[in-house]
Order: C-alpha cells, then sequence, then structure tokens
C-alpha cells in the first residue's frame, strides 16, 4: 500500500514562477512541472502585457504609430522604430538621405548596448551576482542621456520616423558619444572580470540550456540567441539596411549554444557595436537628416511664418497624414534581440490597414520547454535571463 | 536572609546582568550590522547606501526595525500557526544562546563550561529547526524548497565544520574555548603569532567557506535565494516575525565570526604580546576581528554569483569533507609522532 502511495507520480508538483516572481523578467508566468529540484516541463503563460499594439496601429496614422514601437521592447526602442520606418520608406519608394542613416546607425548601435548591459546586468543578478547591475546602470544612465540629448526623452524616443530622423544632431554630441565610447571598454572589462572567468558564473552557465544549431533553426531563433548556436546570420551583414555595408564589423558567434556563449556572444556584440558607433562618428556625411520633401516630412517652423504652402503642409501632415501607395511589404531590422520585422499592408490610406510585429522574444519564449527539460529549479532563471525577454514585444 | 541573598538572588541577579551586558550590544552590533552591509556594498557598487536618515544614515536601522515592528503580522490562511510563530522565534533565540559560551576576553564569558566548542556545534546544528519549521508551516511550494535546500546544505556543512573544529581542539589539547584562545598564545617559532590561521591555514580558508554556506550567506544563500525561490523560508513573512529572521540570521553571522575568530585568529589576543598591541584591551581585540570576518562576509556577498543546489552539495561531499578529513588525520600524525 505505501509503495503505491509513493508511485513517481505522486512526487511531481507543479510550481508557479511568476506572473508576481523577482526573477520573472516582468509579467511572465511559468508553470513548471517538477520532481524534486528536477524539471519535467515548462509551460510558459504569456499575454499579461498585451496591449493590443497592432490594432492600435490600425487606427493611426503611419506617423502616429511610431512611438508604439518604443513601447515593445523598451530596451531597445530605437531599432523597433528603424524597422517600421523602414517598412514605411519601403512602401513610399523613398531613399533618406545619408546623413540620417549614419545617425540611425549610431543611435542603433547606442541601443544595442543598453540593451546588451542591461541584459548582461541582470542576467548576473538572475545567478546572484548584483555588482554588475548596479556597474551596468551608470553606463545606462550616459547613454540614455544621449537619448535625451536628440530626442527629448530618455526611453521612448520617437526619433527614428519614416523619411529620416527627427532632428539632427545637437552640436558636440558626436564628441561626447566618442569620449563615452572610449571609456566604455574599460568597464566592460571590469564586468567581465566579475563575470567572464569566475567560476562559480562559469558553474552555473556552462552547458546551461543547450541549444543546437538544428534547434535554433526549427525553433526560430534569431540575434545572439542564434549566433551562440554557430550560425553566422546577422541582418546587418546578410541583408544590409540603411548603410550598414559601409560599416566594418565582424559577426561573433558562439561554439555550444550554452547559456555562457550567449553571454560571450552580447559581451563581443558590445564591443562591436562601439567600433560601428566610433566609425559612423568618425565618417558622418554632412547634409540633410530627413528627405527634403513637405508631403512627408513637415517643413521648418520659420518657414511657416512666412510660407502659406508650408502652412497648409504642416497643417495637412499632422491632421490627415500621408497617404502611402496600396501594396505590402515585410521590413526586418537586426535588433539587439534578434530579428525584429513589420510587416505593414497598406491600401492607400492615410493609415495601416495591417501592422503585423515579429518580435524575436516571442519564438525565443517558445524554446524555453526544450532548454529546461532535465535541469534544475536554479537554471530557469539562469536560462530565462540569457534568453534576453522584454515582455513589452512578446505580448505586444 | 543575608544567606539566601549571596547564596541564590545575588548570583541569579548577576547572571542576567551578564545576560544584558552581552545581549544589549550585541542586539545594537546586529543592527548596524545591517546598515555596515549597505554602506559597505553600497561603496563596492559605486552607489551611496543608507545616508538620509540621521547622520550619515545612522538612524537607518532604527527607522527599519521601527517600521517593521508597526506592520500586520500576516499568517497565511493554509499555515499552521503555531508552528509558524515558534519558527523565527526559535531560530532567534539560538543565535542568541549560543553567545553564552563565547569568550569575549580573559575571564569575560557568561558561562565558562569545559565542552564549550560541543555546545556551540550543538547550538548551530539546531539552527535548522527554525528553517524548517518555517518551510512546513508556511504551506507555500517556495518556502517549502527554500527549507529543503537549507537543511540539506547545513547538515552537509556540519560535517566538515565538525572535522575541521575537531582538529583544531586536538591541537589545542581542550575543549574549552578560554582555554583553547589560551593556547594559541605562546608564538610559533618564537615570532609568528600562535594563533591556529598560520598551522591550520587551509582549514581556514573551509571553514570559512563552510560557514557561508551554515549561515545561509552568499554564494550559498540558496534557501532565500531571491531569483528562485522569492524569499525562501522567509516567503510568507511579514512584520516582526520577518525581523526576528532577519535578526537571527545576522546574530548568527556575528556569532560564527566570533567562532572563526576563537578557533583561528588567537581569540581576544593580540598579534603580539608587546606594546603598543598590548595597550587596546582585549575584548577590542576580538571585535576587531569579528569586525574583519564579517567584512569578508560582506565582501563575498558582493562579488560572487549563486551556487547552484547540487554544485553545492557536491562541494561540500566530495572537496570539503575529504580535505578536512585528510587534515584532521594529518594532524593527529603529526601530534603522535612530533
Amino acid at each position: 500500500m505505501m509503495a503505491e502511495s509513493f508511485s513517481d507520480k505522486d512526487d511531481k508538483y507543479t510550481v508557479n514562477f511568476g506572473p508576481q516572481h523577482p526573477a520573472a523578467h516582468g509579467v511572465l508566468r511559468l508553470v513548471l512541472e517538477m520532481s524534486g529540484e528536477t524539471i519535467d516541463r515548462v509551460d510558459p503563460h504569456i499575454g499579461l502585457l498585451h496591449r493590443g499594439t497592432e490594432k492600435l496601429i490600425e487606427h493611426k496614422t503611419y506617423l502616429q504609430a511610431v512611438p508604439y514601437f518604443d513601447r515593445l521592447d523598451y530596451v531597445s526602442p530605437m531599432n523597433q522604430e528603424q524597422a517600421y520606418a523602414l517598412a514605411v520608406e519601403s512602401l513610399l519608394g523613398i531613399t533618406i538621405p545619408k546623413r540620417a542613416e549614419y545617425i540611425r546607425i549610431l543611435f542603433c548601435e547606442i541601443t544595442r548596448i543598453l540593451n546588451h548591459i542591461m541584459n548582461i546586468a541582470a542576467y548576473a543578478m538572475d545567478v546572484g551576482a548584483m555588482t554588475p547591475f548596479l556597474w551596468t546602470f551608470e553606463e545606462r544612465e550616459k547613454l540614455m542621456g544621449f537619448y535625451e540629448e536628440v530626442s527629448g526623452s530618455r526611453m521612448h524616443a520617437a526619433y527614428v520616423r519614416p523619411g529620416g530622423v527627427a532632428r539632427d544632431l545637437p552640436i558636440g554630441l558626436t564628441d561626447r558619444i566618442f569620449s563615452w565610447s572610449n571609456g566604455f571598454e574599460k568597464i566592460l572589462d571590469d564586468i567581465e572580470g566579475l563575470l567572464t572567468d569566475n567560476r562559480i558564473f562559469k558553474q552555473r552557465t556552462v552547458d546551461i540550456g543547450i541549444v543546437s544549431k538544428k534547434e535554433a533553426l526549427d525553433w526560430g531563433f534569431t540575434g545572439p540567441n542564434l549566433r551562440a548556436s554557430g550560425i553566422p546570420w546577422d541582418l546587418r551583414k546578410s541583408q544590409p539596411y540603411d548603410s550598414y555595408e559601409d560599416m566594418d564589423f565582424d559577426i561573433p558567434i558562439g561554439k555550444n549554444g550554452d547559456c555562457y556563449d550567449r553571454y560571450l556572444v552580447r559581451v563581443e556584440e558590445m564591443r562591436q557595436s562601439i567600433k560601428i558607433i566610433n566609425q559612423s562618428i568618425n565618417s558622418l556625411p554632412s547634409g540633410p537628416v530627413k528627405l527634403i520633401d513637405n508631403k512627408i516630412n513637415p517643413p521648418k517652423r520659420s518657414d511657416m511664418k512666412t510660407s502659406m504652402e508650408a502652412l497648409i503642409h504642416h497643417f495637412k501632415l499632422y491632421t490627415e497624414g500621408y497617404h502611402v501607395p496600396a501594396g505590402e511589404v515585410y521590413r526586418a531590422v537586426e535588433a539587439p534581440k534578434g530579428e525584429f520585422g513589420v510587416h505593414l499592408i497598406s491600401d492607400g490610406s492615410n493609415k495601416p490597414y495591417r501592422c503585423r510585429i515579429r518580435a524575436p522574444g516571442f519564438t525565443h519564449m517558445q524554446g524555453m520547454d526544450f532548454m529546461l527539460r532535465g535541469h534544475m529549479l536554479a537554471d530557469v532563471p539562469a536560462v530565462l535571463g540569457s534568453i534576453d525577454i522584454v515582455f513589452g514585444e512578446v505580448d505586444r | 536572609m543575608l544567606e539566601l541573598w549571596h547564596g541564590y538572588v545575588w548570583p541569579f541577579l548577576w547572571i542576567v546582568i551578564k545576560i544584558f551586558l552581552l545581549l544589549l550590544p550585541l542586539l545594537l552590533a546586529v543592527a548596524y550590522l545591517t546598515y555596515a552591509e549597505r554602506r559597505i556594498i553600497g561603496a563596492m557598487q559605486l552607489r551611496k547606501g543608507p545616508n538620509v536618515v540621521g547622520w550619515f544614515g545612522l538612524l537607518q536601522p532604527i527607522a527599519d526595525a521601527l517600521k517593521l515592528l508597526t506592520k500586520e503580522i500576516v499568517i497565511p490562511s493554509g499555515a499552521s500557526p503555531v508552528v509558524f510563530l515558534l519558527a523565527p522565534m526559535v531560530t532567534f533565540s539560538l543565535a542568541m544562546v549560543a553567545w553564552a559560551v563565547i569568550p569575549v576576553d580573559a575571564g569575560l564569558v557568561i558561562s565558562d563550561i569545559n565542552v564549550g566548542i560541543l555546545y556551540l556545534f550543538a547550538i548551530s546544528s539546531l539552527g535548522v529547526y527554525g528553517v524548517v519549521m518555517a518551510g512546513w508551516a508556511s504551506n507555500s511550494r517556495y518556502a517549502f524548497l527554500g527549507a529543503m535546500r537549507s537543511a540539506a546544505q547545513m547538515v552537509s556543512y556540519e560535517v566538515s565544520i565538525g572535522f575541521i573544529m575537531i582538529t583544531v581542539l586536538m591541537t589545542a589539547g581542550t575543549l574549552n574555548l578560554s582555554e583553547l584562545v589560551l593556547a594559541q598564545s605562546e608564538p610559533l617559532f618564537g615570532f609568528l603569532p600562535g594563533w591556529y590561521l598560520i598551522p591550520h591555514f587551509p582549514m581556514f580558508i573551509v571553514f570559512f567557506i563552510s560557514v557561508l554556506a551554515e549561515t545561509n550567506r552568499h554564494p550559498f544563500d540558496l534557501p532565500e535565494a531571491e531569483s528562485e525561490l522569492v524569499a525562501g523560508f522567509m516567503t510568507e513573512y511579514s512584520s516582526m516575525p520577518f525581523a526576528l529572521f532577519f535578526l537571527g540570521e545576522y546574530a548568527n553571522m556575528i556569532m560564527m565570526s566570533a567562532v572563526v575568530t576563537i578557533l583561528f585568529l588567537g581569540g581576544w589576543l593580540p598579534p603580539y604580546d608587546i606594546s603598543p598591541f598590548n595597550y587596546l584591551p582585549g575584548f577590542v581585540w576580538f571585535s576587531i576581528k569579528i569586525a574583519f570576518c564579517l567584512f569578508l562576509f560582506i565582501w563575498v556577498r558582493a562579488t560572487f554569483p549563486r551556487y547552484r543546489y547540487d554544485q553545492l552539495m557536491r562541494l561540500g561531499w566530495k572537496i570539503f569533507l575529504p580535505f578536512s578529513l585528510f587534515w584532521l588525520i594529518l594532524t593527529a600524525f603529526i601530534i603522535v609522532y612530533k
């Protein structure tokens, strides 16, 4: 009788990991089926941060839709604005000035660093090391200062817009970014000194949550998570957009596809981003930062005081917006978390007919189950931290 | 009447006075240890730490204590109330009781018993009961997992702590803590301090790491691992029961630092019995050494990630246990055949 009551089935129990859990990275709810400390099955539940972004965009003009993209993955706003801007630009059939492209690259790489330091720090905290988190927030503070200088906002910038960027860089900003990027490598070395060769950190991450090449492809992994599995796929190289073809940088790849490789890939990507930042500053072309077409971009404020035409353009742009030719397009960028794509369908009106958003975090989230099976409870935050989930984009 | 006073009342009163003289500074030290930890970790993390309440934030621990005192005690509906409330009391009182045998200075000890080291060992083993009771009574899975981890962890590290204690007491030839300290007063080779830190240096390291595990501190804070178990066995606790756990943990840290000091750092003895070292009274030396150990505790917390459950067990059973056993036998050989 006793033997029956202690069968394998009875040893199992479920634990709710989140949605209110300090390591759930927002509002993730994982239902863990466990036997003892070992995980048998992971069931991720999403949707607790669903805000209906895609539907809301259908009721906004093309320009009004931009800020929604900041709020998807709120750790890397500008890359997503860029994806949307690229999609609208291809529907409109316009090319933007070279200076605007370089500024986009500059800020997208700043965003990449913004995202990766946040991820690495949160990841270190997930495995129990507190200090890197506070060290990196010092740097995030400076980077958000750059955001503020160009856009007036520290997070939700709405800076990259269809047709270019919102305004030119303030005087001296490139110097400040350059001197920051020279000092950042030292900070990165300090953080690596606490983690990369730390035996406990390695014990917690090496061979945890292994993703093979095949699994990574099957589950639609992109970005650092795909590259950590050894597949050198980076949209900045394979399908360059916005002048990325002018930049000289390498794509770091991992070997084993475990948590440690994902960490190393991100650290190296930050060093490459610094390279790109320096290049884009050094070869920043002069010229306009947005398309000189007042049907798409607003006229100068000073012109509006004297020119009737400019005033009409301004009024039409901010009430009706511009009409986009009918058609559909899918444009993707290499966002810090992976391939961020915007599938835009236009019916020729001033509002998108449909705007489908491909969020990289969503596909990575699906992998939680196969990555965690057979691991222990303590590995849940380690794997979760290493695949870099932000719920704003997963739930949209 | 006078006989009663001299025979019973006064000795009893004297013990009570001694207990208060020890516990009051101890509780203050516990409160300010939390402050010191926050300030030191703050400095290591490029931030300030508490600096607003009082001068340099010195009133912060008192403000925190008042806040916790005035909060509501929440008892979860599925919990077993008696055990739930008993658990923090057990933890806290055990952390206090152990101090009865700790000699703060020559002769400054509440109870100078012959088996002091055994008493300490027994009390620190009992510490696990508070945690297990809390985990079981909370009726929460996080708390339960935390308690299970804690039980396994404390038991495994106590084994090697036990062996190291035996090594030290073999060298000293006594179980009495005061005599153990005095045994370290003889200089080594005539010029080095006679502290057991020097001959037993590897054991000092193993002992210190085991103490980290025994007190559930980083990198072995699995029972309360925030990123996995929310707050481990303390998840369901609030208000004063939580404060008792918290104080118990920090009192335990100080207690175990005192044990490290007595076993390896020569207790209240100065490094050399010459001026200017012996100008400072013994209890000041004792406090300085404890403060040094506590600083190590805090430093480790700011630096290291957390071990995983199985890795912690592997470290305890496969590395520390054989090593301390080997050292024990080696010491025995040297003592017998020297």
